[in-house]
């Protein structure tokens, strides 16, 4: 079942100016429900403003984006944020965590505004951290832990929500070999033991190792679509 | 919105510095408007207590014409009845009978233009407190014959001391001019020098004789038990003469009371109003250092609604910890100065000019703090929205990425 399909996506920026820029050249795509999918390419391939229109962060000029059939391009604002909300998980470069919340709390933010209760998202929030490996840092705040840590408290917050993927933009540019070999790890048992789908935009070698499947943008375009054989 | 609550309140502390020097400039901002104020209003009630302690009283009655006039026939219409009326009056708590000419008090120094005023010693004791007021001699006892009490500014004029000869001239209800000594028996000085300069007080017995009135009166003045009374004590007292509270026969103190009040909330409205541009500024670098947190916010599913209210919490909660220590740094300073009083005796002559004393008690109604603190709330209020706005029109996709 596709849980993300795109057809002839394009994005172009500056439309009708001098420096007008093409980032998406009719990009189609579908990722099923439980891959673990890499998109590469180099710089200015197109690679975030794919993963931004996807994640409903961004409006292309034309084609479609369906997330588990849905049209998310139709969407008004506060339809799209609160779709995002349910059905979308983020994990950034920078980690992104809210400075001032403590790891657990970090976590159940998202089920905070989800309205879920006091006690399912005590009960979601341990064992996300344990999945993470960090349960013993739960009360320890961004500043207090290491890169690696931090993202994958980042990676329990974006499973928090139960989502239907979880898109991540370039999750390991910040993290040395044995973090992001341990980032890399948890999400990977994540997609194998829970079916967790994630789609990754990266130049990161190591995480194109691990990926499952790996679509290649160039200029705009899909020019390779891989699925390894496992 | 508990969430956010406790996220606003963490974030106002995530820079300590910075808080705490928004915070102190608006605790100093209001602390330095309100004491000032307290200050001026202190000013103030002290020169109205001043003018109704020494002089005026809450009410005063004479005969219609006299104060237009000043003529020494316009005595009061059935003053005995009156006095009987208000005798029986809830919230008088004294009231006394006077003669008032207009007159000239000469010595071999100098004639100078007076108000003569012919009391009941005794009576007058309990409206007035110019017998508190002497400096030196005593009050209108001793003396025997033709005893007047003037103030130490006149004193000097004349060049006089207790025991000294003054001549009054004045008219009397027939018009005849009327020269009479008079032994200085007590000087007085109240912190209104233009009082001091332009009124003297002889014992009625001896002038009413000298103006053929005895048995009349030009003025009644009463006293109220509280200065708020003074207009249920006015609306009882059912007579042809006029009937004029305190702020009818000396306009100029009751505008100043009012005037005070609309100059408060002024003044504190440009303080409130430099304050917030340093609010606008701290929460505008606020939003914009945490451009990445935001977008992160906005990107996992926080609606703008909430991301803006997070912002005016941030505020509020910085204007509400920076009221509530400006208010209590207030109270507690003019609380304390309200009882010692300030010493501006290095200004005392130009204060005691304008009918204020050297010591300045500082007095500030309890309402007045409610007004700032809510004032102070609603400037800033209005100053958050334009860094929540600011926040708002972050796009999520590049404010992740910003750095």
């Amino acid at each position: 079942m596709n849980v993300i399909k795109t057809e002839n996506l394009t994005k172009v920026y500056n439309e009708g100016k001098g420096n007008e820029v093409r980032a998406l050249k009719g990009v189609s795509l579908a990722v099923e429900k439980g891959e673990f999918t890499a998109i590469v390419g180099p710089s200015g391939s197109g690679k975030s403003t794919m993963l931004n229109i996807i994640g409903g962060l961004d409006k292309p000029n034309s084609g479609e984006v369906l997330v588990d059939k849905t049209d998310i391009i139709g969407m008004k604002e506060n339809e799209l944020i609160n779709f995002r909300l349910q059905n979308i998980g983020f994990v950034f470069q920078a980690y992104n965590l809210i400075p001032v919340l403590n790891a657990k709390e970090n976590v159940g933010f998202i089920m905070l505004l989800q309205h879920k209760s006091k006690e399912e998202i005590d009960n979601r929030v341990e064992s996300l951290l344990k999945s993470v490996g960090l349960e013993s840092q739960a009360s320890k705040r961004p500043n207090e832990m290491s890169g690696g840590q931090q993202q994958r408290i980042a990676v329990a917050r974006a499973l928090a929500s139960k989502p239907k993927f979880v898109l991540a933009d370039e999750p390991t540019a910040n993290l040395d070999s044995k973090s992001t070999s341990d980032l890399l790890d948890i999400m990977e048992q994540l997609n194998e033991k829970e079916g967790i789908t994630f789609v990754f935009s990266t130049h990161d070698q190591r995480v194109i190792d691990r990926a499952h499947r790996i679509i290649t943008l160039e200029d705009g375009k899909i020019i390779n679509d891989t699925t390894k054989l496992s | 919105m508990k969430t956010l609550l406790m996220i606003a309140w963490r974030n106002v502390w995530r820079n300590k510095l910075r808080s705490s020097i928004v915070i102190a400039s608006v605790v100093l901002g209001i602390w330095s408007g309100l004491f000032i104020m307290a200050m001026v209003s202190g000013m103030n009630d002290q020169r109205l207590s001043s003018f109704i302690n020494t002089n005026l009283s809450h009410i005063q009655i004479h005969n219609a014409g006299f104060q237009e006039n000043f003529d020494k026939k316009d005595t009061i219409i059935g003053s005995n009845t009156l006095l009987k009326e208000i005798d029986t009056m809830s919230h008088v708590t004294a009231y006394t009978k006077r003669l008032v000419l207009q007159g000239m008090a000469s010595t071999a120094h100098g004639n100078y233009g007076v108000k003569i005023m012919g009391i009941f010693p005794d009576k007058e004791k309990n409206v007035t407190d110019i017998s508190e007021k002497l400096v030196q001699g005593t009050y209108l006892y001793k003396l025997k014959r033709n005893p007047i009490i003037i103030g130490e500014k006149l004193a000097n004029k004349l060049g006089v001391k207790v025991n000294s000869k003054v001549v009054l001239n004045f008219q009397d209800s027939n018009n005849n001019t009327v020269s009479t000594g008079f032994r200085v028996e007590g000087i007085f000085k109240t912190i209104n020098s233009s009082f001091d300069e332009e009124n003297v007080f002889v014992k009625y017995d001896d002038l009413a004789p000298l103006v053929s009135l005895s048995g009349k009166y030009h003025e009644i003045a009463i006293l109220c038990d509280n200065i708020t009374e003074t207009e249920t004590v006015e609306n009882q007292i059912k007579t042809n003469n006029s009937v004029e509270s305190w702020d009818q026969l000396s306009p100029e103190l009751g505008y100043a009371q009012e005037a005070m009040s609309n100059f408060i909330y002024i003044f504190m409205g440009i303080i409130l109003l430099a304050l917030a541009f340093g609010i606008v500024n701290t929460m505008l670098m606020a939003v914009l250092e945490r451009k990445r947190e935001i977008g992160m916010l906005l990107s996992v599913g926080m609606d703008k609604r909430k991301v803006f209210t997070m912002i005016i919490l941030e505020t509020l909660f910085l204007a509400f910890i920076a009221a509530l220590l400006g208010v209590l740094l207030s109270i507690w300073t003019i609380e304390y100065f309200g009882r010692n009083g300030i010493n501006l005796s290095a200004v005392a002559k130009g204060l005691e000019s304008l009918g204020m004393g050297a010591r300045v008690f500082t007095k500030l109604p309890f309402a007045m703090y409610v007004d700032i603190t809510l004032m102070t709330l609603s400037v800033a209020l209005i100053a958050a929205i334009i860094p929540a706005r600011r926040a708002l029109k972050l796009n999520p996709a590049e404010a992740v990425k910003a750095i």
